[in-house]
């Protein structure tokens, strides 16, 4: 589903992805960790182009995204993305946030837009907060409505940037059981976070990174318990 | 004035061509009424399409101005560091006695004035606007591209109704800015308001009337404006 080839992305002198290799499968969830400034967000920003890649490939259902030739909206509209700091459109209400994309987008009539917003909202047990502003939401609901905008575009794979970073812990739990409910029906996932609680698990694989490599790979029962490198082993030391 | 002594100098000033407070005549503004409403009228004008042209090219220079290409953004920076730092009469003399009749041949007083406030104003609009833009948080291009929307669409739907919120003060008193300084247009012979107020100077030798007259009705205009932009403000901020 997505394969990554030798994958690397510098900031002017800066190397922050050094040699990048993976292969993504369908309804895999896969979980990225690792310590602070190793690349995580820029690896995942890299999955929908909004990092520009300095040297080697992504391809997304064989298609080459770094191929000048490729709409990368097209591919954009595919892959949902769900960030830290939520942003929503403060501008909209909340079912307009939704909807906004699909109909600009996807050119889908405004009704039916509505009502797959609007089941999305029971979907994210949000449905009463249809009408209001983002900043009348508390974090919790924020990041339940930013998975609802990302999924009204119907993506194929969702990709998460620690999306429980900027939460109150009273509301990590709201969200993240969103996202097992999502890994359940089967969607495909990259998700970045330090709750190692849901890597277990949720997680199909988890990706430890550090300095700009993916250090060591595994199913989580096995990179938890039995980590293979002296980094992953100091890394998890410090977060379990 | 038996309860205040003035200096040599105050009195003079005050009472210069026998002129006194005293002997303020009404009469004669309402006798000129008729022109000052048309000077009024005439600024009305000049100022709204100073306004509109000022705020159509201010947006495609701050477009400009914002272009990745540095050698491309080069003329906008340059247009707009011109403008904002010399002055706006320089500006009226250069357009109105240079590039009016180098265009057309001849010059016009009313084409040079609205075209010397058009200019001068879209290099503060240009800056107003590219504030306005980076004010918005990037996350909001980011969550709006990866949305698949294409740039213009995540400008449109997203970044400008977030920016153009912010712009409106800002831009607000640039207009009133536009709408005083108009009144230099009178230096070439355009019949705005001042025009008509030196015009009454002329006939009648009269200081306090026409002066004072044409100030009240620049404050009438400029506090109409900044009513109507912050009417405009607050349906923006509740909608
Ligand atoms: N736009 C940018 N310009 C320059 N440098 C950047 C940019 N974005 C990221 N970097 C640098 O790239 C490195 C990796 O950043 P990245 O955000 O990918 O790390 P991360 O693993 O997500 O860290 P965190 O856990 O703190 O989110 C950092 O050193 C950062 O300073
Ligand atoms: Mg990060």
């Amino acid at each position: 589903m997505i394969k990554v080839e030798k994958l690397k992305k510098s900031f002017g002198a800066n190397e922050v992805l050094k040699d990048i290799n993976v292969t993504i499968k369908q309804q895999e969830v896969v979980v990225v960790i690792g310590p602070s400034g190793s690349g995580k967000s820029t690896f995942l920003r890299c999955l929908n182009l909004l990092e520009t890649i300095t040297a080697g490939h992504v391809s997304i259902e064989g298609v080459d995204i770094t191929d000048k030739q490729t709409d990368i909206n097209k591919i954009r509209a595919e892959v949902g993305m769900v960030f830290q700091q939520f942003n929503l459109f403060p501008h909209k209400t909340v079912l307009e946030n939704i909807m906004l994309s699909p109909i600009k987008v996807k050119k889908i009539a405004e009704e039916k837009a509505r009502e797959t917003a609007l089941s999305l909202l029971k979907k994210v047990g949000l449905e009463d907060k249809a009408n209001a502003y983002p900043d009348s939401l508390s974090g919790g609901q924020k990041q339940r409505v930013a998975i609802a905008r990302a999924l009204a575009m119907e993506p194929k794979i969702m990709l998460f940037d620690e999306p429980t970073s900027a939460l109150d812990p009273e509301m990590v739990g709201e969200v993240l059981e969103v996202m097992k409910q999502l890994a359940k029906e089967g969607m495909t996932m990259v998700v970045v976070t330090h709750e190692m609680g849901f890597a277990r698990e949720v997680g199909d694989r988890v990706l430890f990174m550090d300095g700009g490599y993916i250090v060591e790979e595994n199913v989580p029962q096995e990179l938890f318990d039995n980590p293979q490198h002296e980094r992953t082993q100091a890394f998890l030391s410090k977060v379990l | 004035m038996n309860c205040v002594t003035l200096s040599p100098s105050v009195t003079q000033f005050f009472f210069r061509r026998g002129e006194r407070l005293m002997d303020f005549r009404f009469d004669l503004i309402i006798d000129y009424l008729p022109y000052f409403l048309r000077g009024t009228l005439y600024t009305i004008g000049i100022s709204l399409a100073g306004i509109l042209l000022g705020t159509i090219l201010g947006l495609l220079f701050g477009l400009g101005k914002m272009l990745k290409n540095k050698i491309l953004a080069f003329p906008f920076n340059l247009y707009i560091a011109f403008f904002r730092g010399t002055p706006f009469f320089v500006q009226l003399l250069l357009i109105h006695f240079g590039l009016i009749p180098a265009i057309l041949g001849t010059t016009n007083g009313l084409a040079a004035g609205i075209f010397a406030l058009s200019l001068n104003s879209a290099a503060y609009i240009a800056e107003i606007f590219r504030a306005g833009i980076q004010s918005i948080d990037r996350g909001q291009m980011e969550a709006a591209r990866s949305l698949g929307m294409n740039h213009i669409q995540a400008m449109r739907y997203v970044i400008l109704p977030q920016a153009f919120k912010r712009m409106i003060p800002p831009l607000g008193n640039e207009f009133i800015v536009l709408l005083k300084e108009s009144s230099l247009i009178s230096l070439i012979a355009v019949p705005e308001l001042i025009y008509w107020a030196r015009a009454f100077n002329g006939q009648y030798y009269k200081v306090w009337e026409p002066y004072l007259t044409a100030a009240v009705i620049y404050f009438v205009l400029t506090l109409t404006l900044s009513f109507l932009l912050s009417r405009l403000e607050k349906r923006l901020a509740t909608e």
